[in-house]
């Protein structure tokens, strides 16, 4: 059956059999469905459900799952299930630009480092100086010097957010670049690459047309895994009382605000902090699937 | 309900039960924060000044009412009695002829004179020296009679050796500590010889210190427990567990818990929580002036009059719109009420002239901005002439504050006010660090919110804060306790007035009227007048939490309820 399909169909495309072997690993399938549905729900979530995640509704506090408040309410009366959504919205916009920013630059730096013998040294020492740096006390001292300065260009919402954005994508962008950096030095001594440059390619044109597509399955990866990455170091700032005004919902501010409350109301630590683990969770699960998908040698095994 | 009749009862029982020194056996006391040394001098901290006030007392310290009694004094000093001079300058102080010290030597002026000159010595760094301002001179009149002489009219002179933080020291074993040495002198500042009910047996710093009762205390039935046990470190909340819970613990100190925390760990039935009010207010901070970062280094100063908050009647109108009650409701419960004042205690600076303030009222808040000309704008927010009422408003990071913070806004967006949440880390808000621009002092913002508070029961320095000149700017490297930069001659005019006069009645209504005048310019805008919440065990009694002293200033009358 397979042989007579094999004979009969077109040749199937490169990106049929990643998907075809992404298929096949049930954890990244499972992972990416609920990365999706988590996607969707905070993009559509507030336009179902309309209440006001800041909205204090004092004779509802403390209440306990219903049908008004499907989740139950905070210790002010706000609803937990809309600040579950709206917190979602902020921790995986974060989360996901933060990790394209961080890509970027680990991808540049990678490439840079490892086609151009002459920038590898200083470059490199400059990812490990990075990767020395103490992560938190870093943001806090970046949060100081620039909150007010793009509170006033930007707002306080789109400031801070910005500020999040790029403090963490320029704080994570090293583990991608050693990765980059090592798939380049052996790919840029390939045959194929040597050929490309003995008909004169220009060094921009090779690194584009046939380094880059090589190099995707490292990279997509880390990506993955910067979601990840991206979505906890905003909890932990928010966690710390940082990062957005309080009154602002992400998912790091609910875990942090409910702490106080774990004895009584341990519910109201579940939601945002199921919510983390479960996105990085998925998000980890597609990323493992992504990388057996994209290898063309454990492909078709 | 429950403290006040068991209050009652322990009354009942004090007098049959203690009657004999040490009949009781054992008591426990738990400071969450651990006592480093037992000599007040040496150290700023609470936990320090209550630890050694079980060994060390005062002449005469504040009752639980802010009531001035005599301790180690026969009696309280005052012009009536000519205990005062009548220009003010000098105040005589007579001793109590009965007291010995725990090793048995008699307590006479010159250990008192000692105590001074111990304090005073300029090379000593001693933590309390503010206690001791404006003295020039302290003299043994003869054995039992000591002069403090001040170097102009000092109308309230209860300062000095008056109240835990300052208690007479032994000359005796002091008497090679003093300056430069008085840090090096371990054993000393370690186990102190004291006049009070306890003497130390065992000290380990920052860990716990063993007592036994002082065979030479003055009242020969008295204390009735035999040993103590201090004990220091943890937290709040297992502190709390320690005594309401589990029984481990007679006695807990400063609870800031959460008030369901605190209703569910009594429920356990152990033990009762107690609360008193001192001078503590948690107050919303008006910003007189313009904090726009486009002004650079004259952001926050009198140069630049705040856009919409020099407008009385916002000010106004944002008082009127907070609901006190609930913020009481969510954020203290017992430890805290509602006030309309800066200054709430002792009873007798307390204004009533104010007291509109504890009812909210939404409409008519509106109705004066509407009057003052803010109309509501398509975006909910008020304006005037291109100037909208937006507010930045900061605090420390503190989940009661947050809650403060959220509630306040939605009353706010009500009448039609615009803000801005922020909240810093505690210790960058409240460091006082001239290079962060995040202080309190520097007040980068539109208002902010902390609690503050004055020690001993005289208003007279903490009012001199919002005097003309004291406001916080570049050039004084942003220190000054004038935080909203409020500057007013009438204001100035009564201060002065204050510092001249004795009377106490007059005293109270020159402060009284200076904390209305504080009050009616909405420069400040008090929330909560907190309390303090300590927890002590059913079987214990006779306990008085005193918020002007130390929480053991009478340990000596503690007992076991049987």
């Amino acid at each position: 059956m397979t042989e007579a399909v094999e004979f009969t169909a077109p040749p199937s495309s490169q990106w049929n059999d990643v998907w075809h072997q992404f298929k096949s690993h049930r954890g990244a399938l499972v992972g990416c469905l609920f990365f999706v549905f988590i996607l969707l729900t905070v993009a559509f979530g507030p336009m179902v459900w309309s209440i006001d995640p800041q909205y204090i509704d004092i004779r509802a506090r403390n209440s306990g799952m219903s049908i008004a408040h499907p989740l139950g309410t905070d210790q002010l009366g706000r609803d937990t299930l809309a600040r579950v959504i709206a917190g979602g919205r902020t921790s995986v916009a974060v989360g996901v630009t933060a990790m394209l920013l961080s890509v970027l630059l680990g991808t540049f730096v990678g490439v840079l480092a490892g086609f151009f013998p002459k920038f590898d040294g200083p470059l490199m020492r400059f990812t490990d100086l990075f990767l020395a740096l103490p992560l938190l006390p870093l943001l806090l001292v970046m949060i100081m010097l620039f909150r007010d300065v793009l509170r006033s260009v930007l707002g306080p919402e789109s400031g801070v957010f910005i500020l999040i954005v790029c403090v963490i994508g320029i704080t994570s962008w090293m583990q991608a670049a050693r990765i980059v950096r090592g798939d380049v030095l052996s790919i840029k001594e390939r045959e194929f690459v040597l050929a490309s440059r003995s008909v004169g390619t220009p060094p921009v044109r090779l690194v584009i047309r046939h380094i880059l597509p090589n190099i995707l399955s490292p990279i997509m990866v880390s990506a993955t895994l910067g979601i990840a990455n991206a979505i906890i170091t905003e909890s932990a700032l928010s966690f710390l009382g940082l990062g957005f005004p309080s009154d602002f919902p992400t998912w790091g501010r609910l875990l942090y605000d409910s702490t106080d409350y774990l004895q009584q109301y341990p519910e109201r630590v579940l939601w945002p902090g199921l919510a983390i683990s479960l996105t990085v969770l998925s998000v980890n699960y597609m990323g493992d699937g992504l990388r057996d998908a994209l290898d063309p040698r454990i492909r078709g095994r | 309900m429950r403290p006040i009749t068991f209050a009652l009862a322990s009354l009942a029982l004090a007098s049959s039960v203690a009657a004999e020194r040490g009949s009781d056996g054992h008591v426990s006391i738990i400071y969450w924060q651990a006592p480093s040394i037992l000599n007040p001098y040496l150290s700023g901290g609470t936990k320090d000044i209550e630890s050694s006030s079980l060994i060390l007392e005062p002449l005469a310290r504040h009752d639980e009412m802010g009531n001035l009694v005599p301790w180690l004094a026969a009696e309280i000093p005052t012009v009536k009695n000519g205990g005062v001079a009548a220009d003010l300058t000098s105040i005589t102080w007579k001793l109590r002829d009965d007291i010995l010290w725990s090793d048995g030597s008699p307590l006479t002026a010159e250990d008192v004179v000692f105590t001074a000159d111990y304090c005073m010595n300029p090379d000593g760094g001693c933590a309390q020296l503010a206690d001791f301002d404006n003295i020039v001179a302290v003299d043994a009149l003869d054995g039992s009679t000591v002069r403090i002489t001040f170097d102009g009219p000092k109308p309230y002179p209860y300062a000095a050796l008056v109240g835990a933080t300052t208690p007479i020291l032994q000359k005796n074993q002091f008497e090679n500590c003093v300056g430069a040495k008085a840090p090096e002198c371990t054993a000393e500042n370690f186990g102190p010889i004291g006049t009070g009910p306890f003497r130390v047996t065992d000290f380990r710093p920052n860990d716990v210190i063993s007592l036994e009762a002082n065979p030479n205390y003055r009242d020969p039935t008295k204390p009735a427990f035999a040993t103590v046990t201090f004990k220091g470190g943890g937290d709040a909340a297992s502190a709390a567990r320690a005594v309401l819970e589990t029984g481990e613990f007679d006695y807990a100190w400063n609870l800031q818990l959460a008030p369901d925390v605190l209703a569910n760990m009594e429920a356990a039935g152990k033990g009762a929580v107690v609360s008193a009010f001192g001078t503590l207010v948690e107050r919303l901070m008006v910003n007189l002036t313009d904090p726009d970062p486009d002004l650079g280094d004259m952001r926050s100063t009198r140069d630049h009059p705040h856009p919409f908050l020099s407008d009385i009647a916002v000010r106004q109108a944002l008082s009127m719109a907070i609901e006190r009650d609930l913020l009481v409701e969510i954020g203290y419960g017992k430890a805290g009420q509602p006030t309309c004042n800066v200054v709430p205690a002792p009873a007798v600076f307390a204004s009533s002239a104010n007291d509109g303030c504890l009812v909210q009222d939404i409409e008519a808040a509106k109705k004066l901005l509407d009057d003052a000309g803010w109309a509501m704008g398509a975006d909910g927010v008020r304006a005037k002439d291109g100037v909208r009422l937006s507010i930045l408003y900061q605090t420390s990071t503190n989940a009661v504050r947050q809650d403060f913070q959220a509630l306040i806004k939605q009353w706010w967006a009500e009448i039609g006010v615009e803000t801005e949440l922020r909240n810093l880390s505690a210790s960058v808000f409240f460091g006082g660090d001239p290079g962060s621009p995040d202080t309190y002092q520097k007040f980068y913002a539109d208002i902010e919110m902390y609690a503050n508070n004055f020690e001993g029961a005289d208003p007279e320095a903490y009012l001199g804060n919002w005097r003309c000149g004291l406001d916080p700017r570049p050039d004084t490297q942003w220190q000054g306790p004038n935080v909203p930069r409020y500057c007013s001659e009438a204001y100035d005019a009564l201060l002065s007035e204050m510092s001249q006069t004795g009377d106490i009645d007059e005293r109270a209504r020159l402060g009284k009227a200076m904390n209305d005048m504080l009050m009616q310019d909405f420069v400040m805008i008090p929330l909560v007048h907190r309390g303090r919440v300590s927890a002590h065990a059913d079987s214990l009694g006779g306990v008085k939490l005193n918020t002007w002293d130390s929480e053991l200033w009478n340990v000596a009358d503690w007992h076991r309820v049987k």
